[in-house]
């Protein structure tokens, strides 16, 4: 049964400590409907039942989550429906200490919702703006203040300390400087984005197996990660993988009769042309070529570059062809650079254009 | 109810209370604060939400920072994952393998972890949402708008850089566009980027100084500033819907102690507990698949978490313009959609409601919220701001659109770039139109009240429709809208024809508040209200013998009081008087 009843803060049994009674405001007409739990003592005993059985359920779930924590192998795993395979131990975990969790805060909703009182109360606001009085006291205080220390009268004082809080961070900022330790000779940044391993002579590498690249290896139409000779060497010592991040290149091999254009005369050997991997628009490797039409799409943004047009953009964000590193056979028939990149690899930068 | 304890635990807890004020005056501070009043509505919940997986977020990070090694050093793997067995990866991503798989219960807090921080970023947006179609932020509250517009920008920082430490393939490919974004910064930009890699891309430092940032910088600036909100809202009250008794003076709703606390209080456990089922249930960035990072390797088809999904697509939609002037290249191509796109989106966010304030001239604090439909221009203006976002955000996902739908990239890339551009003005429109039509609705029912589509034949022989009153709560909530009046229009010179130094700026105010209340329908005055509800009333009274309809069932007090109470709508001149 639902009785209707228009709020005032002390009517009701059960409500006696609705907290309207310290000092607020009387009440305008809120609306407020009696609850079973209010009138039906049965219903509040049932309630209170509901909500104690949650709290004690939520212990027994916290015990099972010790136990499981303990007893399950952490390497089991479990076939469970739309999850598929999965582990056990994460799923038993989760799912008992979840659901204990779960369980304390419904029991709390539960007891607010169906024994607290529900009578909404009112209280009253005041505007954010101090007093008058409060304003003059602040201003009273400011100008003592500023009178005391004759801020207003120093005029050297006064510029020379602005002067003195002008400066100091700048140290705290100078010292950001070292973020990057060069030495005295090091390089430029622009000159370390321009040089990469490639020199004339290097042999071409294929990625995972490190094995230098025959140009026999190359079917027509396929594509191959590679990398110069000695990267690991060179990784090992420098301890990082810059030098492999800038040298990456994929090889790709075409009938020479559909090559349109190179980035420089005969850069390709009897058809197989290199590029760089890194993509020119914000540096994501690429290697998903698509023979047929011999277009070059990076999976980060979907630049596409055309290999068989001097790896032109011709779809997406990026700006620059990818850049061709022009390559030939030494003695033995291995594949070799024939010189380093004609330009920096990878993301344009301020400086690029002026290398 | 007693003041003097007489359970023997209770009488520990005023012993306490007494030491503890004796020493800090606390009872005072707790007097004045236990019966502090919140109103509720579901939708406060969402900012609790943000709070309580961001609570999660520290605890279960805390748990992290145990086990996990930002370290970039090469081990070779030995763990017990198979398919990685002997594999070379940086001591991050080992040990991140090792929470996964070797700790009891490590996998669970590590998905805990992100699930927490996916909904701790998630439930913060829909906060803002919440926030600025009340009008939430307006006057006394703007400071606490810029500090949750802050909040947003840390929370996208603290998800960027947690995603990244896993060191996995594609936390590192995060990274690597990361560089290519700061090289595109003109003038300092490489040195940006040489700086904060500490070299060379991806060199050895970015982990460790990632991790800084993650666990110590960015969560001690959220938790102070999530203090300083919390505080403000403390303070100024938490603003409330217009319902029955509500007024912009009051605050109606449920006292701390204990409701307010009981429900709060179990909502974090609520949250925790759903956190910890979806965190034992459903896999969240199985980096054991996507692979150690190396620079010359990237997965296909990969998305990053939905937060960043936006700038990815900006940068996607982009069309590839850069210029080299003087020398000097300039990357628009990434200049505009990482840096200048989302740099005009804060900057507007954060300015919102100081330009509202100035085109409205209102200065009064509002602790009424506003239906989002009386403000008609907010209203799209927000609503513009999301299909923006929307777009950007369809368009980091494209190649899962074109693949999904078999379109050509192209034709999709020019759709949404087209759609970027007149959505958001086309989106603006019609929300106006349809808050216009709302409001023309509420005015309708303030005068006629409902109608009932029945019509009435009299014993004269009349036909009447028979129109019901609204009920007290809908009365309430609907003549709650305040009309706002537009500034008026600047003179050139004034009386003495002095010319008036200020002409262009007011002429400009004067058209933006124009632009942003000229088309709202006015409110009824009271006078009119009363009447057309006492005339529905009649109506339905007439009606009522017949199929026994019970006239306002609801009310027990009548809505007499309702229209009345103070704060409630100004004439016009008044509001100007008080702009002065
Ligand atoms: C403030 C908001 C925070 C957000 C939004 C956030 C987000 C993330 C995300 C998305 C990850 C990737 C998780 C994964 O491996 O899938 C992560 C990792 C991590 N976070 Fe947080 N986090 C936050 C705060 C913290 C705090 C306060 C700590 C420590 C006190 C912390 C410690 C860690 C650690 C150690 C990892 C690496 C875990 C791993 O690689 O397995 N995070 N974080
Ligand atoms: S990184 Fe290749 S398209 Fe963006």
């Amino acid at each position: 049964m639902t009785e209707l009843t228009s709020t005032s803060p002390s009517q009701e049994d059960g409500h006696e400590n609705t907290p309207a009674k310290l000092g607020h405001s009387p009440v305008a007409p809120i609306p407020h409907r009696l609850r079973v739990t209010d009138t039906d003592p049965k219903a509040a005993r049932r309630a209170e039942r509901q909500v104690a059985s949650m709290f004690t359920l939520s212990m027994v779930f916290i015990i099972l989550a010790v136990i499981a924590y303990a007893t399950i192998d952490k390497f089991a795993t479990i076939y469970i429906p739309v999850l598929g395979e999965v582990g056990t131990s994460n799923v038993v975990l989760g799912l008992t200490f979840g659901i204990a969790v779960f369980l304390i805060g419904a029991g709390a909703i539960q007891w607010a919702k169906k024994l607290m009182p529900d009578v909404e109360v009112v209280q009253e606001r005041h505007d954010m703006v101090s007093e008058k009085s409060d304003d003059q006291l602040a201003a009273a205080q400011y100008e003592r203040g500023k009178d005391e220390s004759g801020f207003a009268r120093y005029k050297l004082i006064r510029r020379s300390l602005l002067g003195a809080l002008a400066l100091f961070p700048i140290p705290l900022v100078v010292v950001l400087r070292d973020l990057w330790i060069t030495p005295a000779d090091s390089p430029s940044p622009t000159e370390i984005l321009s040089e990469t391993l490639w020199t004339s002579g290097k042999r071409i590498v294929s990625d995972g197996t490190y094995v230098p690249v025959r140009p026999e290896d190359l079917p027509v139409g396929g594509l191959v990660s590679a990398l110069p000779e000695g990267i690991m060497e060179v990784q090992e010592e420098e301890h990082n993988m810059n030098a492999r991040g800038k040298a990456t290149i994929i090889l790709v091999r075409m009938d020479p009769d559909q090559i349109r254009s190179q980035q420089g005369e005969g850069w390709d050997y009897n058809g197989i042309l290199a590029y760089s991997k890194i993509c020119t628009h914000v540096g994501c490797p690429i290697a998903l070529y698509e023979q047929r039409t011999h277009h070059l799409l990076c999976p980060c943004h979907q630049s596409t570059f055309d290999l068989a047009d001097s790896g032109a953009v011709i779809f997406g964000p990026a700006a620059r062809n990818m850049p061709q590193l022009p390559i030939s056979v030494d003695e033995e028939g291995y594949l070799i650079a024939t010189q380093d990149f004609a330009q920096p690899v990878g993301p344009s930068f301020w400086e690029r254009d002026r290398t | 109810m007693s003041t003097t304890a007489d359970h023997p635990v209770e009488k520990i807890g005023e012993a306490s209370a007494q030491y503890v004020d004796e020493r800090l005056g606390s009872n005072k501070f707790l007097g004045r604060n236990l019966g502090k009043v919140f109103p509720d509505h579901w939708s406060f919940m969402l900012g609790e939400i943000a709070l309580y997986s961001f609570i999660i977020v520290l605890l279960t990070g805390t748990f992290l920072t145990f086990f996990y090694n930002p370290s970039m050093v090469e081990v070779i793997y030995n763990g017990s994952y198979v398919p990685l067995k002997g594999v070379q990866m940086s001591e991050a991503y080992a040990s991140s393998l090792n929470i996964s798989f070797e700790v009891r219960g490590g996998l669970l807090i590590r998905q805990m972890h992100h699930w927490s921080a996916l909904i701790f970023v998630a439930a913060m947006a829909v906060h803002m949402f919440r926030v600025f179609f009340t009008g939430a932020f307006r006057k006394p509250r703007e400071f606490n708008w810029l500090v949750g517009v802050g909040l947003t920008a840390l929370a996208l920082g603290a998800g960027f850089t947690g995603y990244s430490l896993p060191d996995d393939l594609l936390s590192g490919t995060g990274l690597q566009i990361i560089r290519g974004i700061l090289q595109s910064i003109p003038l300092v930009g490489t040195w940006a980027a040489f700086l904060v890699f500490g070299g060379e891309f991806p060199g050895t430092d970015i982990i460790p100084r990632l991790y800084a940032a993650h666990i110590l910088l960015i969560p001690g600036i959220l938790l102070a500033l999530i203090s300083v909100h919390l505080m403000m809202v403390w303070t100024q009250k938490h603003t409330q819907f217009p319902g029955p008794g509500r007024t912009n003076d009051n605050v109606v709703g449920y006292p701390l102690l204990p409701v307010y606390m009981a429900k709060a209080g179990g909502f974090f456990f609520i949250v925790f507990g759903i956190i910890a089922l979806i965190g034992g249930l459903v896999t969240v960035n199985p980096i054991w698949i996507f692979g150690p990072y190396t620079p010359d390797q990237v997965s296909a088809g990969t998305q990053p978490d939905w937060y960043i999904g936006w700038l990815d697509g900006a940068l996607r939609l982009m069309p590839n313009w850069e210029n080299v002037i003087a020398g000097f290249t300039i990357s628009w191509n990434v200049l505009i959609p990482s840096v200048i796109i989302p740099g005009i989106l804060f900057t507007g966010l954060a300015l919102y409601p100081f330009l509202e304030a100035w085109a409205s001239g209102d200065k009064r604090e509002h602790n009424l919220l506003e239906r989002p439909r009386n403000a008609p221009v907010r209203t799209g203006i927000g609503v513009a701001a999301i299909v923006f976002y929307g777009i950007l955000w369809i368009g980091g996902g494209n190649d899962v659109i074109a693949t999904t739908f078999n379109l050509s990239f192209n034709a999709l890339s020019w759709t949404l770039r087209i759609t970027l551009i007149i959505g958001p003005p086309i989106a603006f429109l019609i929300t106006k139109r349809i808050c216009l039509g709302l409001q023309r609705k509420d005015r309708e029912k303030l005068l006629h009240g409902y109608e009932s589509g029945r019509v009435l034949r009299l014993p004269h022989g009349e036909f009447i429709e028979v129109h019901q009153p609204l009920n007290y709560k809908e009365l309430a909530v609907i003549s709650a809208k305040e009309d706002l009046a537009v500034l008026p229009a600047p003179e050139k010179t004034d009386a003495d024809g002095v010319r008036n130094p200020t002409y262009r700026v007011d002429q400009l105010r004067h058209k933006l508040s124009s632009w942003f209340l000229r088309d709202n329908i006015t409110r009824p005055t009271d006078a009119e209200i009363e009447a057309g509800q006492a005339h529905a009333s009649h109506t339905a009274a007439l009606e009522a013998p017949l199929n026994e309809y019970e006239l306002q069932d609801e009310d027990p007090v009548g809505h007499g009081g309702v229209l009345h109470h103070p704060g409630m709508p100004m004439t016009n001149q008044e509001q100007i008087d008080q702009r002065q």
